[in-house]
């Protein structure tokens, strides 16, 4: 690798392990019974979220799911804001009021991730209007699963934004199962990026476990967004090395032997060695500097969670959030280590 | 008689009914192999088949209106959903195209809609809500909601044989909390029916699901005082002559609901008091209800939206001393 590019896959490499490593933190917090509820963890597909964000201005904004902890960890949510809230802490970034499936930062161009499955293809659709109708060159996607493809929300959404040209990217991230269901049942055509040509987009499948390989097919789509080419359909083909949900059993509808391939394929790993092949990146310590976040965040663990330890009031007004004192903790929320670089 | 769970009730209901008639079976998301979210289907798939337990697709409006087709023709579907929040994307195929089917055409569609309702698992918002009152305001579908296994396994025999769309709300804090004796080949629990849980002679608590169960506690904790209390059981339709029948008696009406204020059963119930049994009412009737608000994540906010059994209690002793 040049300079530019080792540069580029380090910090490609730097998304995935913070999100690698506090997925790994959540986990343990729910097995401690620290975190309560549904706890959908992103193992094994860190490399979508990943090089499809790092393709993102701070401008450009995003639609996830109920797997969305990377997606946010990816757009610049502070970790200690996605901890808080799945330990349902006022100060997490939902306010303790969603949980792990309901995220939601809008001024990181995190739009909400969702617990009902589907409508985020329709919203980054309808973002994406906003957009097109005050030309303002940015650019909606939406993060979903291969369960997400056989849902109406899917053919709707798509067909929508390709009729109207709209700047969309939608990243099917498929894991080949929709919790134990494997999409080859589910499918009546398990091409996801084949069905794009249905709707008149293309569509563009990618080995979702290669970091480097989403990035420039995220370059493509994001630019064919960004200069009016309309939306494009990405999917991503990979795999959950955890179970559906945290503490849910995982043997049952899948074999070890299958996880374990999958864990060979490690987006971190297969690119750590890429980063290797030339020996240590000469501009490692350099880039590392500028932009410590990463490294240094994983150590955290939810125990250590700053911030008050008090839960959140039991108010239980509906006000919307633009009426409410947004988090006067803001330095948490503006900790620059923390956030990802925006763009190139 | 075998000791049944809430959860092992409704299991058993479905099981029975499924082998007496070859026209019901199952749709629903990871009911197959997996037997459902929460394992009422384990074990249906290797003795009923593929072709009668029904692994859908992530679409729930999709498959909610194929059932209603298969109904049109001679089948009795009954589908799960997931978490009931998610009835809410399959909204227009129930409340338009089954719950008019029978007033449009005259021909009932007997599908019977069923999945865990309710909060207290720290489920957060899209996994928790009360939505009984959604369909119970859209004619032609029936809302069932017991509270106990014994009623759980006869009221679900009952949505399946009825001739048209039942929604069968089971609450997931009870699927494994509550256990009771049930006898196999049990009857089906006629619909639109409450039952007196206990009898009393100075207020009536009017309840459901599992806020009965937090209306027994409250009720033990008022020990001494007199204290009727009527789960509804059926939603809609409404028993409205048991009500009015117990406040003749206690003149004094509470309702405890889980579901949030506006436009609860709650409503309801205090309409029909006023219209039907005005001259017996000694007093306000009075609501506990969760506030209106959708259910949060966090465990210290969701215990503070619903109703406990000391604001149940403090509700009655105040009513009980008006
Ligand atoms: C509308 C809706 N139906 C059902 C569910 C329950 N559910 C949660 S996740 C899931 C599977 C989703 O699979 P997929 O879209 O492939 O995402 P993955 O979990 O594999 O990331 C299901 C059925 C839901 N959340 N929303
Ligand atoms: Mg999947």
């Amino acid at each position: 690798m040049n300079g530019r590019d080792s540069s580029r896959a380090l910090d490609l490499y730097r998304r995935m392990l913070l999100i690698r490593r506090c997925e790994e933190q959540l986990a343990r917090g729910h097995q401690r019974g620290l975190i309560h509820g549904a706890c959908h963890t992103y193992v094994g597909q860190e490399a979508v979220a990943a090089g499809v964000c790092a393709q993102l201005g701070a401008e450009d904004v995003v639609f996830s799911t109920h797997r969305g902890h990377g997606h946010a960890l990816a757009k610049g949510v502070p970790p200690r804001e996605l901890f808080a809230e799945l330990l349902g802490r006022a100060t997490g970034c939902s306010r303790g009021r969603g949980g792990s499936m309901h995220l939601f930062a809008p001024e990181v161009g995190l739009m909400g991730t969702s617990g009902i499955v589907g409508p985020c293809i329709l919203q980054a659709a309808g973002a994406a209007y906003t957009f097109k109708l005050r030309a303002d060159g940015r650019v909606a996607v939406a993060f979903f699963g291969d369960g997400a493809v056989n849902n109406g929300a899917f053919h709707e959404g798509l067909n929508m934004a390709s009729i109207w040209k709209l700047p969309v990217v939608f990243v099917c991230e498929n894991n080949q199962f929709a919790t134990e269901v494997p999409f080859s049942y589910s499918a009546g055509n398990p091409d996801v990026a084949s069905r794009g040509a249905a709707y008149g987009l293309p569509g563009v499948a990618v080995d979702g476990n290669d970091v480097l390989a989403v990035d420039v097919a995220a370059e493509e789509a994001v630019r064919r967004a960004r200069e009016g080419g309309g939306p494009t359909l990405l999917e991503c083909r990979t795999y959950r090395t955890r179970p559906h949900s945290e503490g849910m059993p995982d043997f049952t509808y899948r074999t070890r032997e299958e996880v374990e391939e999958w864990k060979a394929r490690c987006p971190l790993a297969r690119l750590r060695v890429k980063l290797l092949e030339g020996g240590t990146p000469r501009n490692w310590r350099r880039s590392r500097r500028k932009s410590r976040g990463p490294s240094r965040t994983p150590r955290s663990s939810p125990r250590k969670v700053p911030g008050p330890t008090r839960p959140p009031r039991p108010r239980t007004s509906t006000r919307s959030r633009g009426s409410c004192p947004r988090r006067p903790s803001a330095p948490l929320a503006r900790s620059r280590s923390c956030r990802p670089p925006s763009r190139r | 008689m075998p000791e049944l769970t809430f959860l092992d009730a409704i299991s058993r209901g479905l099981w029975e009914e499924m082998e007496a008639d070859p026209t019901v079976f199952l749709m629903g998301e990871d009911i197959g192999a997996y037997g459902g979210a929460f394992k009422v289907t384990k074990g249906f798939l290797e003795k009923f088949g593929p072709g009668r337990v029904i692994e859908t697709t992530l679409s729930e409006e999709g498959f909610v209106g194929a059932a209603i087709g298969a109904a049109y023709t001679g089948l009795r579907p009954v589908v799960e959903f997931q978490f009931i929040d998610f009835i809410a994307c399959a909204f227009d195929m129930i409340v338009n195209v089954a719950g008019t089917s029978r007033y449009r055409w005259g021909k009932g569609v007997p599908v019977t809609f069923r999945g865990p309702w309710g909060a207290g698992g720290r489920a957060g918002p899209f996994h928790s809500r009360s939505i009984e009152m959604w369909f119970a305001h859209s004619p032609g579908l029936k809302v069932v909601a017991p509270a106990t296994p014994s009623d759980a396994k006869g009221l679900l025999k009952a949505c399946i044989r009825d001739n048209d769309p039942c929604i069968f709300l089971e609450h997931k804090h009870l699927y494994r909390r509550i256990k009771e004796e049930v006898a196999d080949g049990s009857p089906a629990i006629p619909l639109g029916r409450a039952r007196v849980v206990r009898p009393g002679e100075d207020l009536t608590i009017v309840t459901y699901g599992m806020m009965l169960h937090r209306t027994m506690e409250a009720v033990a904790a008022l020990e001494g005082r007199s204290i009727e209390v009527l789960d509804l059981r059926t939603i809609y339709p409404l028993d409205r002559a048991a009500v009015v029948e117990s406040v003749k008696k206690t003149g004094k009406v509470m309702t405890v609901t889980e579901d949030t204020r506006t436009g609860s059963i709650a409503g309801e119930i205090a309409a029909v008091l006023c219209e039907e049994a005005f001259e017996h009412l000694d007093g306000p009737v009075v609501r506990v209800t969760s506030p209106d608000v959708p259910i949060p994540f966090a465990p210290t906010l969701e215990d503070a939206v619903l109703p406990s059994v000391k604001d149940i209690a403090g509700a009655a002793d105040r009513l009980l001393r008006y």
